[in-house]
């Protein structure tokens, strides 16, 4: 991938944004499938679950919890820019949507750890 | 590569989701304390009306939204022949739903 | 500092160039420009370049300077050296004649491809058409009415790398001066040509345009106009 001469953080926002998208299309069809195992009973969905008590796995969600949110957002920022009367404060928007993110992520760990 | 109604297409999932997946976290959040359980998780959905529309609606949108999304990233980075590019997205499309709707079964049933 | 620049300047074709080592003396002011043309006059004449105005005008001394694109008769060298270091280019995105030398056929091409110019309404025994300049549309207009085609934009933008149909930010900013004008009378038509494919629901609004135009124009600001007014269009609110 070629990139931008001098790249601003709107051009991170952006590389942000998709590399967040690919990796929760990636992510979805495990996702389906785990839930799907509750097919075969709630034992089968437990016996994965187990393995989602580990600090690693822990990680692993905030990650993803983080890379939700930070889609989410980033995708109300760009909506916001494309719909809406063109705000010079674009910067502004896309680092309160990373940080929105972020907490979302800390909610998450601190729901995690009680 | 991607066309005025695919782009408006990708934008309307989009602002269907974002309350959906507000919805989602809250409840990842709730689901997690005090470790993730598989009979708490499905004594919340299963035989639920109201979370089986919700996550049907959800699984349709993503798959839809997604497979845009990796429609124009494949189209930017690999740039495939027209044909193998909308076959892909297709392909995208029918694997998340099939798996998705699947899920959904698998939970609410 | 030993008074010496060493450059180095991008020869022949994209294909099959490969970069030239000059040095150039140090002064205390002095552009990219005056470096290229030293070398040019003073060191190897089959060195091709543009210029025309010297003084940020015209935007033909156009190039990609230490990765940037910018125009080199504004860029003065002490800003953009690394230790008296500087690697000159062509502009990126356009096919290379020479050396310094891009075809800017293509994008201009595109400019017409966009629609990029005025569908008159009026002849010559209409009366002077009065604008106001206060109104949203033709500020609208102004802001985005000052380009002079240099083609940096295009350069700095990575849709335009990625999509070979993609319009570019240069014409779709035009696109949309022209959308606000009041005596232009193919809006319809001109909607049309900048939501095909390639048109501006491929911009990603990474904002680079707008970073690197030497004008201080916003082609985001603009191409994020047109994609309110196909939206509008969907919805069967699309200009007459």
């Amino acid at each position: 991938m070629i990139r931008a001469p001098r790249k601003t953080a709107l051009w991170y926002a952006a590389m942000i944004h998709r590399i967040s998208g690919v990796a929760l299309a990636l992510f979805l069809p495990l996702h389906f499938l785990v839930l799907g195992l509750a097919i075969e009973g709630e034992a089968a969905l437990d016996g994965f679950l187990i393995w989602a008590e580990l600090p690693i796995v822990k990680i692993a969600e905030f990650g993803l919890v983080f890379l939700l949110a930070v889609h989410l957002f980033g995708g109300l920022r760009v909506m916001a820019l494309e719909f809406l009367p063109w705000s010079p404060r674009q910067k502004t928007y896309a680092a309160a949507a990373v940080g929105a993110s972020f907490m979302a992520g800390v909610g998450f760990l601190l729901s995690a750890a009680s | 590569m991607i066309g005025p109604r695919l782009w408006l297409l990708q934008r309307a999932t989009a602002l269907v989701m974002a309350p959906f997946v507000l919805v989602h976290l809250g409840l990842i959040i709730v689901a997690v304390q005090g470790g993730l359980d598989a009979g708490e998780i499905l004594a919340r959905t299963q035989g639920s009306w109201g979370w089986a529309l919700f996550y049907v609606a959800f699984v349709l949108a993503v798959a839809i939204h997604a497979a845009i999304g990796l429609r124009v990233v494949i189209a930017e980075t690999l740039r495939p022949r027209r044909w193998v590019l909308d076959l892909t997205a297709w392909v995208i499309l029918v694997v998340l739903a099939v798996l998705g709707l699947r899920a959904v079964y698998a939970v609410v049933a | 500092m030993n008074g010496k620049l060493e450059i180095k300047i991008w020869r022949g074709r994209a294909s099959d160039g490969a970069f030239s080592a000059y040095e150039v003396p140090e002064q205390a002011h002095q552009t990219v420009l005056d470096v290229v043309t030293y070398v040019q006059r003073r060191v190897d004449a089959t060195l091709a370049y543009r210029f025309a105005c010297r003084v940020g005008m015209c935007g033909s001394c156009a190039m990609t300077v230490n990765g940037v694109p910018r125009w080199t008769c504004r860029t003065d060298v002490k800003t953009v050296a690394h230790k008296g270091r500087l690697v000159i280019e062509p502009l990126r995105n356009l096919p290379v004649v020479k050396d310094l030398v891009t075809d800017m056929a293509p994008f201009f091409d595109k400019w017409q491809a966009a629609e990029g110019r005025l569908h008159p309404t009026a002849d010559r025994g209409t009366e002077v058409a009065t604008i106001d300049p206060a109104t949203p549309d033709r500020k609208a207009a102004d802001a985005g009415v000052e380009c002079i085609n240099c083609a940096v934009c295009y350069s700095a933008c990575d849709v335009v790398t990625w999509n070979p149909d993609y319009l570019g930010p240069a014409a779709l900013n035009r696109a949309w001066t022209l959308q606000n004008d009041e005596r232009d009378g193919g809006k319809a038509e001109r909607l049309r040509a900048v939501t095909r494919d390639g048109g501006c629901q491929s911009c990603h609004s990474h904002q680079s345009c707008t970073e690197h135009c030497p004008v201080g124009l916003s082609p985001t600001a603009s191409i994020a106009g047109l994609k309110r007014m196909a939206a509008r269009a969907a919805f069967g609110r699309g200009p007459r």
